[in-house]
């Protein structure tokens, strides 16, 4: 096992570089903690204009957010080897937790993605398995002979399958895509073959005609309105295209925060959610979007070099999925909120309003520290 | 896991991962670029048109209309005002399933099978973004009550307040105003939707139609800005409507009932003249209809028993109608002549009872003429040749005269021509000529067509407005005032008239016509064959002098050798009676033509309507004008 390998420094790695003893102490990176740290706060800002100035709103998310931080610092403490021995553990839960969702799971909206423990918890077993899958895949290819050969990659693709056939018939297209992404990234990040990608890229175009009788009529409609939002402009089309409004009327400098009437005027939709990115577009203008696409280039740059820099593979891949499908979700986010991709249910990482999506972020946080900090000393 | 450790070779491994995150790094910063540039164009690219779309997403311009302008009589009563009026109005968006919100609103308030279909189609309708469309019109207070009380059953319909048009003199004016109507397809073709931005009506007929610019006034508008779900927020910018400029018209609300009254149940037209302005007194036209019915629309089932009726109640016959003036164009007839030189008043004729055309057997007879040959008005001159209304005097007159002298000469009193500066439907009459003969009913002039022409038959048309406007010339000794009803004082620019008319003749011409008018009404007393032709019926015991001349036209032709008998024809074959008068003689106040349709003899029908209309003018309502300037009611 290549546990074997990691001998890592107890508890604290005093010493071993001329970094503050503080964060050393917590088991953080500096850097990483500090980008974060400034991308919430520019969340917290967009979020207060998009609640109408409410502190309400923002109480709740700082709550949230320090649940966040709080599981990041707790998951950071955690070595990676024990990440690796839970791996398996935890994917079993999460696939359980999601099966349970067909008998138990509450539905809203024709779909069962909630499981709900009266007066306790409220919670998507899905968002578990955004973290559980990456984990799981790690252990099982940490110790494989890589670039992954058949079986490995066989076993590999299975592993992502059933969670992402679970999701899938919840129904939950959009996390289910998700989740197949982070997967795929692991399995890419280990050395599948381009030739292997390219294969299952021509087989999903082949298979696109099919897909699309088996896709939902909603479902449908929303890929139809990205190509011609003009179609049903007060029905599907008029979120993608209030929110186009929303983002070229803010200009190079916007409108000023809380200054925006598309926002304020409810002309936008999901303003604290899904579309906030739109909210800090109209309001702070191309300035405002570039700053935050910079912030989060320099989160996920932070988050590749430590991937770079552990010393296994569990601990790579792992560090290394969690950053790239944060970057997905960045990417998919904006880019459905600017109209070039299908409007799917993603928020924006760390800025929009949202609990159970936050802690699975800051979990997989926790684990990129926690991988960063345990190194050998010797690097 | 049974894969040996000592396979594993990391170094290779790290060195693919490397690779593949240095490859997944571009892909990302790819990716985010192109979120960059995509930004990019619509923020900076598409900035302008995303301004606009978002401006016009937040800011809804509610028009504010203008209140109409009043029409008011000469004396200052209201002719047309704005009553409130509550609609019913609809927002589309706001509604949600259209089905069961009628079923509900059919249960509340009763709908008819017309109104049930204007509500569909408008639910159904997008147009701008919540505006309110109205469906039902002028609800009464009980269904605002029942409306109001079931309001939470109905999202997206309220009751909304405004002026709407109001005839308080009902049809006693609606000739004579004219109206609005509510806005069709058509109209909406034609207009500056800007300009009449939350105004439903436009005037459709007579002055409401002529002065449309003047009464409709200046929308103004709020600029607000509303949020997604048209809720108003708050007012950005404000225009006040200068509301419409009021109107006042010579018309004389007394005299015009007055009017109505005397003319009663018949059909018929009565239009009086001040000749000093060539303003309107009076303008009835007999039956009418209330121009109320139209302000919101009436019904099809009533329109089209409006439309149909024989009585043709739609139809303005004081400008409209088209009638032969009979023998009240001989006065005119007689001042061409003198005018031209083909008479004199001391000159006489033979009158046999009948008049023959050189070469020709027909007989032209004159209306005393019997079967028995008895007739005729034995020696007649131009003066009594009007007074006693002998055709033959003006057969062998006009036949002298000749059709071209004629014709000129008549023009010059406005036969022929519209003259109305401000009656928009008025109708053009007929002056015949060579040349129009040639043209329409392609055949030559015949000298017969100058016979019936002598005394107003044939091919000839005059309105009942065209006669008074004449009859106010000849009250002016000539001088041609254009007729007119608004007083000129309230407009910013007095309507410029459309057409010249020809040298007016030397007054001194007048007088002696005039001379005989006055006879025809006053002289009397003096044996059978020799009194005026209305002095039986009117002349008797009148106070003040008056000038008139009855006429009748044909509405059948007679056969040759045939006597009229109005018992033996239908009421609607008769002949139409024209009285036509102005008094006092000298210094006139007041000129006037009466027509009745089928009313039979001019004299003997026409003759008291008119008489009793001088009275009321002269006699009634001035004392009641000066006492109410004395009163200091009016200024």
């Amino acid at each position: 096992m290549s546990r074997d390998f990691i001998r890592q420094l107890p508890g604290t790695s005093e010493g071993y570089s001329g970094r503050t003893p503080v964060f050393n102490w917590f088991n953080v990176d500096p850097l990483l903690f500090c980008i974060l740290a400034v991308i919430v706060s520019f969340g917290l800002l967009i979020l207060y204009s998009a609640a109408d100035a409410s502190t309400s709103v923002i109480q709740a998310q700082c709550v949230r957010l320090a649940a966040g931080f709080g599981l990041m610092l707790l998951v950071a403490q955690v070595p990676p080897y024990v990440l690796l021995r839970l791996a398996p553990v935890l994917y079993l839960i999460g696939l359980l937790l999601l099966a349970l969702t067909y008998p138990f799971g509450t539905e809203v909206n024709g779909s069962r993605r909630w499981l709900r423990i009266p007066g306790l918890i409220n919670f998507q077993p899905s968002e578990a398995m955004k973290v559980f899958l990456p984990m799981v895949m790690a252990w099982y290819l940490s110790d494989r002979h890589l670039p992954p050969g058949t079986k490995p990659l066989t076993v590999g693709m299975a592993l992502m399958l059933v969670p992402f056939g679970l999701i899938l018939m919840q129904p939950d297209l959009g996390t289910a895509l998700l989740i197949a992404a982070s997967g795929l990234l692991v399995l890419l990040l280990a050395g599948l073959s381009w030739r292997f990608l390219m294969g299952l890229g021509a087989i999903l175009v082949a298979a696109a005609p099919v897909m699309w009788f088996l896709i939902r009529e909603y479902q449908r409609q929303r890929i139809l309105t990205l190509f011609d939002p003009e179609r049903d402009p007060l029905g599907a089309g008029w979120n993608i295209i209030q929110s186009k409004i929303a983002i070229g009327s803010g200009g190079l400098g916007g409108k000023g925060l809380l200054n925006g009437t598309q926002s304020h005027l409810d002309f936008l939709p999901e303003t604290q959610t899904d579309f906030i990115v739109a909210v800090l577009a109209e309001e702070l203008g191309f300035i405002g979007v570039a700053s935050l696409l910079m912030l989060y280039g320099l989160f996920i740059f932070r988050g590749l070099l430590i991937s770079v820099q552990a010393q296994d593979t569990f601990g790579r891949l792992l560090a290394g999925s969690i950053t790239f499908t944060f970057a997905v979700y960045v990417f998919v986010n904006i880019g459905m909120v600017s109209g070039i991709l299908p409007v799917v249910g993603v928020p924006l990482p760390l800025v929009s309003f949202g609990g159970s999506s936050l802690l699975t972020l800051f979990a997989g946080f926790g684990m990129l520290m926690s991988i960063h900090s345990h190194r050998r000393i010797n690097i | 896991m049974a894969e040996p450790l000592a396979l594993k070779d990391h170094h290779l491994e790290s060195q693919i991962y490397i690779e593949r995150v240095a490859a997944g790094a571009l892909v990302v910063g790819l990716l985010f670029l192109a979120l960059l540039a995509r930004i990019g164009y619509l923020q900076i690219y598409e900035y302008r048109d995303a301004v606009s779309q978002s401006e016009e997403n937040r800011i809804q311009v509610v028009a504010r209309p203008p209140v109409r302008g009043l029409i008011l009589d000469a004396k200052g009563l209201l002719l047309a005002d704005n009553r409130p009026s509550r609609d019913l109005r609809l927002i589309p968006e706001q509604i949600n399933d259209v089905p069961d919100t009628l079923q509900k609103l059919q249960a509340v308030l009763e709908m008819s099978l017309e109104e049930v279909e204007r509500f569909r189609s408008l639910a159904e309708r997008q147009y701008r973004r919540f505006e309110a469309l109205p469906v039902l019109f002028d609800l009464s207070d009980a269904q605002v009550a029942q409306f109001e009380a079931n309001r939470y059953q109905f999202p997206g319909l309220f009751v909304s307040g405004k002026l709407v048009r109001n005839y308080p003199q009902g049809e006693l004016v609606a000739h004579a105003v004219g109206s609005v109507r509510r806005i069709n397809d058509q109209d909406a073709k034609l207009i500056n939707a800007t300009d009449y931005a939350g105004t439903d009506h436009i005037g459709k007929l007579g002055v409401e139609r002529f002065y449309e610019g003047t009464l409709l006034g200046q929308v103004g508008y709020d600029q607000i800005e509303v949020n997604a779900r048209g809720r108003q927020m708050q007012t950005l910018e404000s225009v006040k409507p200068v509301n419409g400029r009021d109107l006042q018209l010579y018309l004389d609300v007394g005299l015009q009932a007055a009017a109505d009254r005397a003319l009663g149940d018949r059909r018929g037209a009565i239009v009086a003249i001040e000749p000093k302005s060539g303003g309107i007194l009076a303008l009835l036209s007999r039956p009418a209809y209330d121009p109320n019915l139209f302000v919101q629309g009436i019904s099809h089932k009533a329109y089209n028993a409006l439309r149909t009726s024989v009585d043709a109640p739609l139809f303005n016959r004081a400008i409209q109608g088209q009638y032969q003036p009979g023998s009240t164009l001989k006065p005119f007839i007689g001042l061409v002549a003198l005018g031209e030189g083909f008479a004199n008043i001391k000159d006489k004729i033979e009158d046999p009872g009948w008049y023959q055309l050189p070469g020709n057997e027909r007989l032209y007879r004159d209306w005393n003429w019997t079967k028995t040959d008895a007739g005729g008005h034995g020696q007649v001159n131009l003066q009594k040749a009007i007074y006693r209304s002998c055709n033959v005097y003006f057969y062998d007159l006009a036949v002298r005269l000749g059709i071209d002298r004629l014709s000129e000469g008549l023009s010059r009193f406005g036969f022929g021509a519209v003259t109305a500066l401000d009656l928009p439907e008025a109708s053009v009459g007929l002056l015949p000529s060579r040349d129009w003969k040639q043209q329409v009913k392609r055949l030559p002039w015949y000298p017969g067509d100058t016979v019936n022409l002598g005394i107003g038959h044939g091919d000839v048309l005059v309105t009942p407005l065209q006669m008074a406007t004449a009859v106010a010339t000849l009250a002016n000794r000539g001088k041609f005032v254009r007729p007119r009803m608004v007083q000129s004082s309230a407009l910013e620019q007095a309507p410029s008239p459309t057409q010249a008319l020809g040298e007016p003749l030397s007054q001194a011409l007048f007088e002696p016509i005039i001379e005989a008018m006055e006879m025809v009404v006053h002289r009397g007393n003096q044996g059978f064959g020799e009194n005026g032709t209305a002095w039986a019926y009117i002349g008797r015991d009148i106070e003040y002098r008056m000038a008139g001349k009855s006429g009748t036209a044909q509405v059948v032709e007679i056969e040759q050798g045939e006597v009229y008998d109005a018992s033996l024809i239908s009421e609607r074959q008769r002949k139409h009676a024209w009285f036509v008068a102005f008094a006092p003689v000298v210094a006139p106040e007041i000129a006037i033509a009466v027509l009745i349709e089928n009313g039979g003899g001019g004299s003997e029908q026409a003759a008291p309507i008119a008489r009793e209309l001088l009275d009321y003018y002269l006699l009634e309502s001035k004392p009641l004008a000066t006492a109410m300037t004395a009163a200091g009611l009016m200024p």
